[in-house]
């Protein structure tokens, strides 16, 4: 299991690359990975910069927490999560979630609830800049997009 | 009591600080009531809480040394 905070732009994929060569390449049956990305678009408006906050120390913690929870409840044989801070730009990664597993709905299932987990629990707040520089905190995540 | 007070995105720049360290007559009191203590008013509504990085409700306890942090709800991912 392994929770990174990144402060710079990363390469979502090339996390999952290297994360697999640790599993065994006999028992890794399915792969279920999430990567979101910055839109440059939000509630109708156009989206220019995005900042991300977060609370050092306890954001580690409530990830750690949410994949310790997820590994309990599903037979995991690896879980990666990467969550982006700081100063983003559209397209670069936010997130990225990867579980592995023997089998296809223990990755699929455990992959989608941490990332809806981490989503309402973990300690990240979004301040959006619009294209007129004027900024805006993001009240709440969209629900079921 | 010294209790370590962070605030975390919104409420952060709308009280104007970061952090602050609240000084309390010595027992016990709740997250709510460290509110209350230092801002005169009520919690408002949505407000999220955690006590020593984990996360707490307006009713946990809070001790001497605690760090207590508030925020509004999280939007990451």
């Amino acid at each position: 299991m392994a929770v990174e905070i990144h402060t710079d732009d990363f390469d979502p994929w090339e996390i999952v690359r290297q994360a697999e060569t640790a599993i065994p390449a006999n028992a890794r049956g399915a792969a279920s990975v999430f990567v979101g990305r910055m839109r440059d678009f939000n509630e109708d408006e156009d989206v220019t910069g995005l900042f991300l906050e977060h609370y050092p120390g306890m954001t580690e913690r409530e990830l750690e927490r949410i994949v310790a929870e997820a590994e309990a409840r599903w037979p995991l044989l690896g879980c990666h999560v990467a969550h982006r801070v700081g100063d983003v730009r559209p397209g670069d990664a936010l997130v990225l979630v990867a579980t592995w597993s023997a089998h296809r709905v223990a990755a699929r299932d455990a992959c989608s609830d941490i990332l809806e987990r981490l989503k309402h629990e973990a300690p990240f707040w979004k301040r959006e800049t619009l294209t007129d520089g004027t900024q805006r905190w993001v009240e709440k995540n969209t629900p079921g997009f | 009591m010294t209790v370590h007070v962070h605030y975390f995105a919104r409420l952060r720049e709308e009280l104007g600080r970061p952090n602050e360290e609240a000084e309390l007559p010595a027992g016990e009191t709740t997250v709510g009531g460290l509110w209350q203590h230092l801002h005169q008013e009520a919690p408002p509504e949505r407000l999220m809480a955690a006590v020593n990085q984990e996360q707490a409700s307006l009713e946990t306890p809070v001790r001497d040394g605690d760090e207590v942090a508030y925020f509004p709800p999280v939007t990451g991912g």
